[in-house]
């Protein structure tokens, strides 16, 4: 695929923390500064997250999952199961359809958050182990449509199961306190929460785990012929990933205040597709890729919505073909074809380029 | 569910009837099955908008009933109407993905798919409809088997599709050239043939022979503007339990899931049938790869 030899410098110089230092100030000054568009902002990470879970996969490891939405969905329901659960019956709550209101003091929602929060990591690892030890072998495009129909799988038995509101959807309890406290909490949790997969995903990558999934990316059968149990690496990549969308998507049910097993929580043609897309825009694998394909997604998404509405899907479907047919290699990926310096990495000129390399005739 | 298995042991004759009826229904799977094999096989391309041709044909012979036409000429009509769409996103699109990496054309198609069931969505709206046909119901053996007359005529004019597609591509020059693209391109090209041409007939084709298929699923089934996917999975299903370029699996397998999903529904509840088309995908998948790994053992 690539031709030049490229050489990784360590990607955390003084350069990469001030830029981080920056993008946490603006994060941490904005919901102040713009009170009314913090469930916009908070959305923008909610995205931020989505694609640089979605990146470990698709771009460290090049195995383009269309199924990470599962996990998402996962952290969701389990969230809101258990926030519900720990103070009602859960069977008898959703059958009343939204009929009960849930009616908790302060330290008993953060408490129910708070452990539904630590739930959802976990079920997200532990699906994602399981699932992935069954269709991590598969190569490609089986391992593409297999985890394309995974998500809608999942979807359809959600939305067939009693116990979590099947079709009708399930509503996390509602926060007791003013709503500009809530929406604040959930923009700093949502913040934190990609600061802190961004940060661990990134020190991930920089160790040996790192350099396996992106030998996988390169060549799966030299990796496994070098002695790499790729299948292990690649499950334990995505179980990675899963807590990180499980504990996302946790917050984002709380943040949505409703999950719908088709259109929010499994949702494949919305979320399962935006994170594919956020990271093929901004360029796969890259260090700021994944952020500046969110950033650049959410704002054409919003623009789609204000002034296309009612053609905004449409709208996305054709930027999903154009970007793909057009701009695969993403933003970044076409800075770094241009100038590769920027990138720290040293371009070995190709030999026959080089001025002391004697030249060859054509045999005539 | 457990009672209802029962149920169907108990009674092995509507056991068959279900059968019969989803085999039936199955003869569609077929037809979208070979479509996208065809494109896979040819073009290297797996289709993830084959579902959404369909769904686009379906409109068509929904249209016609509804404007008092036999639905039945919907056929014909939405497989010339599906064979301008397919060879215009040919032009359009995916020509240009045709030598590229699969996850492009999987993400390509999938993002051709949105917009095509988005915009089926704006303009026919989100129902669930059907062409009225206006045949009625045989039933034999004192009503314990029940024959829908559209369905029977469906599986006759799906399999006559079929067996005109199967002389098409052995005997006619067309055919056998895009057999030999098939094969192998460059040799194709070095033989004078246009590739690019053979592409977007084989596209065309695939999107008519899908239209076709969804304008008998109007009349034997519902069709509904975000119901593509699940006929991609199907096809996609068959094609990777026969196997590329085998038609008799093709047949066997395309029939078979009819007939599966006909009795998962009656067992598991018909809110699982299409859980259980998606879940048969994985479970399929997972099979294969099993089953790979045992014989790669042998072979390194």
């Amino acid at each position: 695929m690539s031709q030049t030899a490229r050489i990784q410098k360590p990607r955390f110089n003084a350069q990469t923390w001030i830029i981080l230092a920056g993008i946490a100030i603006i994060g941490s000054v904005a919901p102040f500064v713009e009170p009314t568009l913090v469930g916009q902002m908070t959305v923008f990470w909610i995205m931020v997250l989505l694609s640089y879970t979605w990146d470990t996969m698709g771009g460290q490891m090049g195995y383009n999952s269309f199924g990470n939405v599962v996990f998402f969905g996962i952290g969701m329901y389990v969230t809101a199961a258990i926030q519900v659960g720990l103070y009602t019956d859960l069977g008898t709550y959703t059958a009343a359809k939204g009929g009960i209101k849930l009616t908790l003091t302060l330290g008993q929602y953060f408490t129910g958050l708070a452990i539904g929060l630590v739930a959802a990591g976990l079920a997200g690892f532990l699906a994602a182990l399981l699932i992935g030890s069954g269709i991590l072998g598969l190569r490609g495009h089986y391992f593409a449509i297999g985890s394309l129909a995974l998500g809608i799988f999942v979807a359809e038995l959600a939305s067939g199961w009693e116990l979590i509101g099947a079709g009708s959807g399930l509503v996390p309890p509602l926060y007791p306190g003013v709503e500009s406290a809530r929406s604040l909490w959930l923009y700093f949790g949502c913040f934190a929460l990609a600061g802190i997969t961004f940060l661990v995903l990134q020190w991930v990558y920089s160790r040996r785990f790192g350099l396996a999934l992106n030998a996988i990316r390169d060549d799966e059968d030299k990796a496994e012929a070098m002695g790499l149990h790729t299948t292990r690496y690649k499950t334990i990549a995505w179980a990675i990933s899963g807590i990180f969308l499980g504990v996302c998507g946790g917050l984002a049910g709380n943040f949505f205040q409703f999950i719908d097993p088709r259109d929010t929580a499994f949702s494949g043609a919305t979320y399962g597709v935006w994170m594919v897309l956020m990271v093929v825009l901004g360029g796969k694998g890259t260090f700021w890729g994944p952020l500046i394909g969110a950033l650049l997604f959410h704002v054409f998404k919003e623009l789609f919505w204000s002034y296309l509405l009612g053609l905004q899907y449409i709208a996305l479907g054709l930027l999903v073909v154009v970007i793909v047919v057009f701009f695969p290699e993403g933003i970044v990926g076409w800075f770094r074809e241009r100038f590769p310096h920027w990138f720290g990495e040293r371009v070995d000129p190709p030999p026959e380029a080089t001025a002391a390399d004697p030249v060859r005739e054509p045999a005539e | 569910m457990i009672d209802n298995l029962i149920l169907l042991l108990e009674n092995p004759v509507a056991f068959v009837d279900l059968a019969i009826n989803g085999v039936l229904i199955g003869a569609i799977f077929v037809l979208v099955a070979y479509g996208m094999a065809l494109v896979w096989g040819v073009m290297n391309i797996i289709n993830i908008c084959q579902g959404e041709f369909v769904i686009l044909g379906g409109f068509v012979a929904f249209y016609f009933s509804k404007w008092g036409i036999n639905p039945m000429l919907g056929v014909a009509a939405a497989f010339v109407l599906l064979l301008i769409v397919g060879w215009i996103l040919y032009r359009l699109v995916i020509f240009r993905i045709v030598d590229r990496d699969l996850f492009t054309s999987i993400l390509a198609t999938f993002g051709i798919s949105i917009l095509l069931s988005q915009t089926m969505n704006e303009i026919f709206s989100a129902d669930v409809e059907i062409a009225r046909h206006g045949l009625g119901t045989w039933s034999l053996f004192d009503g314990r088997i029940t024959l829908e007359q559209i369905k029977l005529a469906a599986f006759a004019l799906a399999m006559v599709i079929g067996l005109a597609l199967v002389i098409y591509m052995k005997n006619s020059r067309a055919g056998q050239a895009i057999r030999a693209t098939a094969q192998n391109a460059r040799a194709a090209r070095i033989m004078g043939i246009d590739t690019n041409a053979v592409y977007a007939r084989t596209y065309a084709l695939n999107a008519a022979i899908c239209g076709a298929a969804g304008a008998l699923v109007a009349m034997i089934f519902t069709i509904q503007a975000y119901g593509g996917l699940a006929f991609t999975v199907r096809g996609f299903l068959v094609v990777i339990v026969a196997g590329l370029g085998n038609l008799p699996g093709v047949i066997i397998a395309g029939l078979s899931l009819g007939a599966a999903e006909q009795v998962a529904s009656f067992v598991f509840g018909l809110e699982y049938q299409l859980a259980f088309v998606f879940g048969m995908l994985v479970l399929i998948v997972i099979y294969r790869q099993i089953r790979l790994g045992f014989r790669r053992q042998y072979l390194r």
